[in-house]
């Protein structure tokens, strides 16, 4: 196991340097700079600005100090914002998406496993019908419908929690809803079906011949097994939750990654655009070699072939 | 400031905010005008507070709260009232500035505030090191063009200097009688040397100077809490030599990411006392169901189209001069922007310091038609499509609808609209890749020449190709004369110029748009919708 994990971890190095690369130079492709405004600023503020930042050094300079500091865990300065470095920025921003995605995570599992359940013990009959409809809805509603509902449901109609920002206890509870329900869908309708297929194996009868209840034989023999869709699915969406989603941060003015990434392209804050798109690129490996580990441990047949 | 000082600060004003936790959307504005704390609704988040790297309006509103500079503006009639400075004498050339600072001046932690503060500041906006953007507004300093560009090595020989700790003399280049009226822009505000020092910021932009348990600031509020894009918190300063005047106990600035729609719903639902805009759309719905929360007043900016000089059909006077008389005025501003903003037959606002403009672009279709025919395009026919650029907002969208349509109504001619992000159309402005492209200026002190020198040969801003020795040489002859009369006079021919050559095609002059709470009082407007915190009072129970 360990030298399978080493080995994706190496693997992980020629993926990050790729998409340095291509980042790097595709991004310089468009046009307009970090310091192009409304507003011209004379030509010696110009230079003496691409000079501070370093900017007026051929490319393929600029591309390898980039590329050496960042080997050392140097990021840079961002262009637009001068009291923050790139990395301060990010873990600033991180933060913020970070706990908006837990409590979305938390939510969609609650919700997903707890209706997931109840629809594969009761399958066919109302309780399968009415939650997995009700996730089926979730799916449909894209987070800028739900969103905007949420906001003139409770706050306009009823004056209850907040439409927007981050400041006070209930300004997080509507982005964190509207966040989780569409993984809540995801999850209760991946964890019906695994568990269903589950249900109905071979070893599920002889628990079920042997006399136990039906709830020790979902939580103890079924539900690990049945999970597995899950998990597989959890590795993706929780690096897209804790990323925050850009819609939800822009509907409720909350001040995330997701927001960030858009700001810093259309800012031309090229540091700013390698950073977040390194941060997301690990993130993403990171998780699906976490999910990868656990899909392993909960199935024992594909530990043998990894190893 | 003691670090115990400051977290025992911290601790009686996070009461303050802690009251303010429980309250649903709808109580906090009021349950807040109880505690003495005013909360602004802020477009965006700025992105410095550092006065040299300041470039936006956004960041001007809340450095004003934080900062002051020689001189005030009544925010009454913008007239020059004492600042820093008590008092100021000119010389008879106005050239030579002297400001006699007060006595009891002094910065957020106590320390006395000195004429060589002004002159430390000064040096640090003009480093060329330090890159500073704004650095040409101090350019009107003897000798101070010539430091910024790295020319002159020794700051000495520039025109600014301390006399003693509370005399500062100011050498002009040129006679600016807006001299005054510009302190109260952030770049000639004074900075804590030990601080910047501290920071080693003098030279560097990056530092952490301006976080709020670092910054030393020397207006009626200092910041005492900034989570960026959540919240800037600016609490009275009991340093301030005015202090007595001020009325609200902390000042909260919430920024909303330049989100108009999410600014409005937050004040419609009780969570600010100000919000600094409304959408487009949201106007009517105020003017007709509460008129009395929304404030509308002229400011100083001009919306405007260039043409593009090197190109043609462009590259004929009469011809731009045809396409801007087309374009209806009032009927944009009646009936796609609807926000009270006044139509714009020329490019300096009225009244700028006293000047207005007598030559204007009439609206005639008639007369325009005929000027086209005069350069060879009887009623437009043969004119190749125009190549209409405007950057991406929907404001600029309906506008751009419009003005194609009024051009082709009265020519007949084929308008291409062409819809770009916002840093590419800087660009294609810039390597004058357009036919005609919008634009605006906002000015940044209140005299006619910060809106027609954006025209100069060569300047930045001038982005249409179009050159006139004559306008330089007015312009250039206005700025050497100490004589109001004389000035005003060039500006008329200077502008008249402009005009008649129509490098540009004027579309309207803007207005600033606030919301406002009857809790809050004091509050007047003015055409640099300059706000001044000292003045602003609270009444709560007010609805």
């Amino acid at each position: 196991m360990a030298r399978y994990v080493l080995r994706r971890l190496l693997t992980f190095i020629p993926v990050l340097f790729v998409i340095v690369t291509v980042v790097f130079f595709l991004i310089r492709l468009a046009p307009g700079g970090p310091f192009d405004t409304e507003r011209e600023f004379p030509q010696d503020v110009q230079r003496q600005l691409n000079e501070y930042y370093g900017q007026n050094l051929p490319l393929y300079q600029q591309y390898w100090n980039y590329l050496s500091s960042a080997v050392h865990g140097d990021l840079g300065r961002s262009l637009t914002q001068p009291r923050f470095t790139v990395t301060e920025w990010i873990a600033l921003r991180f933060r913020v998406s970070l706990e908006l995605g837990l409590y979305a995570l938390a939510l969609a599992l609650a919700i997903g496993l707890s209706a997931g359940m109840l629809a594969a013990l009761k399958p066919n009959t109302f309780w399968d019908y009415a939650p997995m409809s009700l996730a089926m809805v979730g799916i449909c509603l894209p987070t800028f419908v739900l969103g905007p509902i949420l906001v003139w449901l409770f706050p306009i109609q009823l004056g209850m929690l907040s439409e927007a920002g981050w400041r006070y206890p209930s300004d997080k509870v509507l982005p964190s809803i509207t966040l989780g329900v569409a993984f809540a869908a995801y999850i209760a309708r991946l964890s019906r079906g695994g568990l269903l297929e589950v249900l109905s194996q071979d070893f599920i009868r002889t628990a079920r011949a042997k006399g136990l209840g039906e709830t020790r034989i979902l939580l103890r023999h079924a539900l690990r097994g049945g999970l597995q869709p899950v998990v597989t699915y959890l590795g993706p969406a929780a690096a897209g939750l804790l990323t925050g989603s850009f819609v939800v941060e822009t509907i409720f003015n909350v001040p995330g990654l997701g927001r960030e990434f858009i700001k810093a392209a259309l800012d031309r804050d090229y540091t700013m655009i390698m950073g977040t798109v390194l941060f997301f690129a690990m993130l993403i490996l990171v998780f699906n070699l976490v999910v990868d580990i656990v899909v392993a441990w909960l199935d024992p047949r594909l530990r043998h072939s990894l190893q | 400031m003691k670090r115990r000082d400051f977290i025992a600060m911290g601790v009686a004003h996070t009461a303050g905010l802690l009251a303010l936790q429980g309250c649903m959307g709808r109580e906090i504005a009021a349950k807040a005008a109880e505690h003495n704390i005013l909360l602004f609704g802020n477009d965006t988040d700025p992105g410095t507070l550092d006065p040299h790297l300041c470039t936006t309006f956004t960041e001007h509103r809340v450095m004003t709260a934080l900062w002051e500079g020689l001189t005030s503006l009544d925010p009454a009639d913008l007239s020059v009232v004492p600042g820093v400075a008590e008092s100021w004498d000119i010389s008879e050339d106005g050239l030579t500035y002297t400001f006699h600072l007060r006595q009891d001046a002094r910065w957020s932690n106590g320390d006395p505030l000195t004429a060589n503060d002004f002159i430390y500041a000064w040096r640090r906006i003009l480093t060329p090191m330090l890159a500073a953007e704004y650095s040409y507004m101090l350019h009107v300093i003897r000798g101070a063009a010539e430091y910024n560009a790295g020319d002159v090595k020794d700051f000495s020989e520039v025109g600014a200097k301390a006399l003693d700790d509370h005399t500062l003399e100011v050498k002009l280049a040129w006679p600016a009688p807006y001299l005054l009226s510009m302190q109260n822009h952030f770049t000639w505000f004074p900075v804590h040397p030990p601080t910047i020092e501290r920071f080693d910021a003098m030279e560097h932009r990056d530092t952490k100077w301006t976080e709020p348990e670092n910054i030393v600031t020397n207006g009626p509020y200092r910041m005492v809490a900034w989570v960026p894009d959540v919240e800037i918190r600016a609490v009275r300063n009991t340093h301030y030599w005015n202090s007595e005047a001020v009325s609200i106990d902390e000042v909260d600035f919430l920024p909303y990411g330049g989100k108009m729609m999410t600014l409005e719903r937050s004040f419609r639902l009780g969570k600010l006392h100000l919000a600094v805009d409304l959408p487009i759309s949201k106007i009517q719905v105020y003017q007709r169901d509460y008129p009395e929360l929304l404030n509308i007043h002229d400011f100083l900016g001009c919306y405007f189209y260039r043409f593009n000089t090197t190109r043609p059909p462009f590259t004929d006077a009469r011809i731009r001069r045809a396409f801007a008389m087309a374009i209806d005025c009032e009927r944009i501003v009646k009936e796609v922007t609807r926000g009270g903003e006044r139509p714009a037959r020329n490019l300096v606002p009225p009244n700028t310091a006293g000047y207005t403009c007598k030559s204007t672009i009439p609206y005639d279709v008639e007369a325009a038609r005929q000027l086209l025919a005069d350069a060879g395009y009887p009623s437009g026919k043969g004119l190749p499509p125009i190549d209409l650029l405007y950057n991406t907002s929907e404001n600029h969208q309906l506008i751009a609808e419009s003005i194609q349509h009024m051009f082709q109504e009265a020519f007949g001619v084929r308008v291409v609209l062409r819809n770009q992000d916002a840093k590419v159309y800087f660009d294609s402005m810039k390597q004058l890749d357009y036919g005609m492209c919008r634009s605006a200026w906002i000015g940044d002190y209140l005299d006619p020449i910060n809106f027609l020198e954006c025209f100069e040969t060569g300047g930045g801003n001038n982005r249409t190709g179009w050159s006139s020795q004559r306008f330089d040489s007015l312009l250039s002859q206005a700025r050497l004369s100490p004589d109001t009369g004389e000035r005003d006079g060039l500006y008329q021919q200077a502008e008249g110029l402009l005009m008649s050559e129509a490098p540009i095609a004027p579309v309207y002059f803007y207005t600033q748009r606030l919301l406002k709470r009857p809790e809050v009082q004091g509050w007047k407007p003015n055409i640099q919708a300059h706000i001044d915190y000292k003045y602003l009072r609270l009444a709560p129970g007010k609805e």
